[in-house]
């Protein structure tokens, strides 16, 4: 089978995993609300707030992406899963590309969830005008993120019982998207009177992002976990 | 586990030095001497930063150091992936290169600091060339946090150079993503001009003595690195025998 045909068979067997467990619905979307309602304990000012949503929607978003990526690859190693696959001989490209869409998937439904919070607790108001910014950046960084976290979550898996590596490796790594989707999303908000157009920039650099860790992470993803 | 009563029979592990290394260890202790000599007493205040200017005789050479390091490591662990060159010494001159270069990059940003605020009156500015040295900073911690993770040499060394090579693809994307995230880049470094001939000469003995120093402290750590496989190699070993003797 080629590697795409492995890669929606994994990334189905995920979702349904997730699906069955829930464990998106019941721990980590509450976990990232709650960290939305933090932020505006820590931040205490209404304008404040408003100013800096974009900013912590990713934030937020990272830090659930953590949790995620824990679990997305909690699955793999109990009971041996991804030795088994490999076994198999299934290929790791597959494999990876599999859990990226899976990841991408529930990042989608997370990230909804966040800007959902943000327009209410934040008071954020979205604008017609930067709908289409918006939604590019969502599917962009959201893309370099599910990349991202399928590499690092399989070196971290790899290694057993060393959890605590993962958000020391991959925060450093996210850190042009958090810059990148950041700036787009204020952008598309207009926040501090800015215009879509300033936007687009960012885009291409997190476009950039995605593509080479798409690559770098399909090629490379065999020798991570690799036992 | 004591090695050396249980294994007295085996060959005793070779010293990490040779005639070579302590010849050069010797010429980066005397570098190391002169750069103070010059660095602390000989070369002048500068007319602006006064006393200040002498973090830069540690700062710059550190500066390069990490860098060449980090840039070493980049190419062993490219080495060590390519299979025609792949061999342990290669991952092992990677994480000696790493080690050393985390250090470096460690004093690099004490120092600059210290110096940013005597001369620009903060510790920290945002500007690319900084955030992305932090972040070189963390991102090696974390590769050498990969590199202990344990498994056979050959596992330790594949995800290692891996890790290596996605540093190395992380790296420009940080740094072109801070510097458009502050366009105004603060370039109030020392230009090259104001520089007077002594403070270029302690500068650059900077260089060469730490330069030296990195080669010294490399080939050092990566024999102790070989030394240590050997233990572990050599342990299995001897516990496979302890268990054959016991039947």
């Amino acid at each position: 089978m080629n590697a795409w045909g492995i890669a929606r068979l994994v990334a189905a067997k995920d979702l349904r995993v997730e699906w069955r467990s829930r464990v998106l619905i019941n721990q980590v979307l509450p976990f990232a609300t709650l960290v939305m309602v933090m932020f505006a304990f820590a931040l205490d000012n209404d304008q404040t707030l408003t100013r800096v949503a974009p900013g912590l929607v990713w934030l937020a978003t990272m830090f659930s992406l953590l949790v995620v990526v824990q679990r997305s690859f909690a699955v793999e190693t109990a009971d041996g899963a991804l030795d088994a696959l490999q076994v198999a001989g299934v290929r790791p490209a597959g494999i990876f590309l599999g859990k990226s869409l899976a990841l991408l998937a529930q990042l989608a439904v997370l990230e909804l969830v966040l800007m959902g919070a943000a327009v209410v607790l934040y008071r954020t108001e979205l604008h017609a005008g930067g709908v289409v910014l918006l939604v590019t950046t969502y599917v962009a960084a959201t893309t370099g993120l599910a990349f991202v976290g399928t590499l690092y979550g399989g070196l971290a898996a790899g290694a057993k019982g060393r959890e605590t590596l993962l958000p020391l490796l991959m925060l450093p790594v996210v850190a042009p998207v958090l810059i990148g989707a950041t700036r787009a999303t204020e952008a598309a908000l207009g926040t501090e009177g800015a215009t879509p157009s300033d936007g687009w920039p960012w885009i291409g650099l997190l476009i950039l992002f995605a593509a080479l860790f798409g690559v770098g992470g399909t090629m490379a993803f065999g020798s991570l976990i690799d036992e | 586990m004591n090695l050396t009563s249980s294994s007295s029979s085996s060959p005793s592990p070779s010293p990490t030095s040779t005639r070579f290394t302590r010849a050069l260890g010797v010429a980066a202790l005397v570098g190391i001497g002169w750069l103070v000599l010059f660095g602390l007493f000989l070369s002048p205040n500068d007319r602006v930063q006064k006393t200040g200017v002498r973090i830069l005789y540690i700062h710059v050479p550190s500066a390069w150091l990490a860098y060449l390091a980090f840039g070493v490591t980049g190419l062993s662990s490219a080495a060590y992936l390519w299979k025609r060159t792949r061999n342990l010494q290669w991952d092992r001159v990677a994480g000696a290169s790493a080690e050393v270069g985390v250090l470096f990059m460690g004093i690099t940003l004490v120092s600059g600091s210290l110096w940013g605020r005597i001369s620009w009156g903060q510790f920290w500015t945002w500007d690319a060339r900084l955030t992305t040295t932090a972040f070189l900073f963390v991102t090696y911690i974390g590769y050498l946090a990969v590199r202990d993770l344990g498994g056979t040499h050959q596992q330790r060394a594949k995800r290692s150079a891996v890790m290596a090579l996605l540093a190395v693809l992380e790296v420009p994307l940080v740094h072109f993503s801070v510097k458009w995230w502050r366009p105004l880049h603060q370039n109030e470094t020392v230009e090259k001009g104001k520089l007077n001939g002594l403070m270029l000469f302690s500068l650059f003995i900077g260089l060469i003595s730490f330069t030296l120093l990195y080669v010294w402290l490399v080939i050092h750590r990566q024999r102790v690195l070989a030394l240590n496989d050997q233990v572990d190699d050599r342990g299995l070993d001897l516990a496979l025998a302890a268990r054959r003797e016991e039947s």
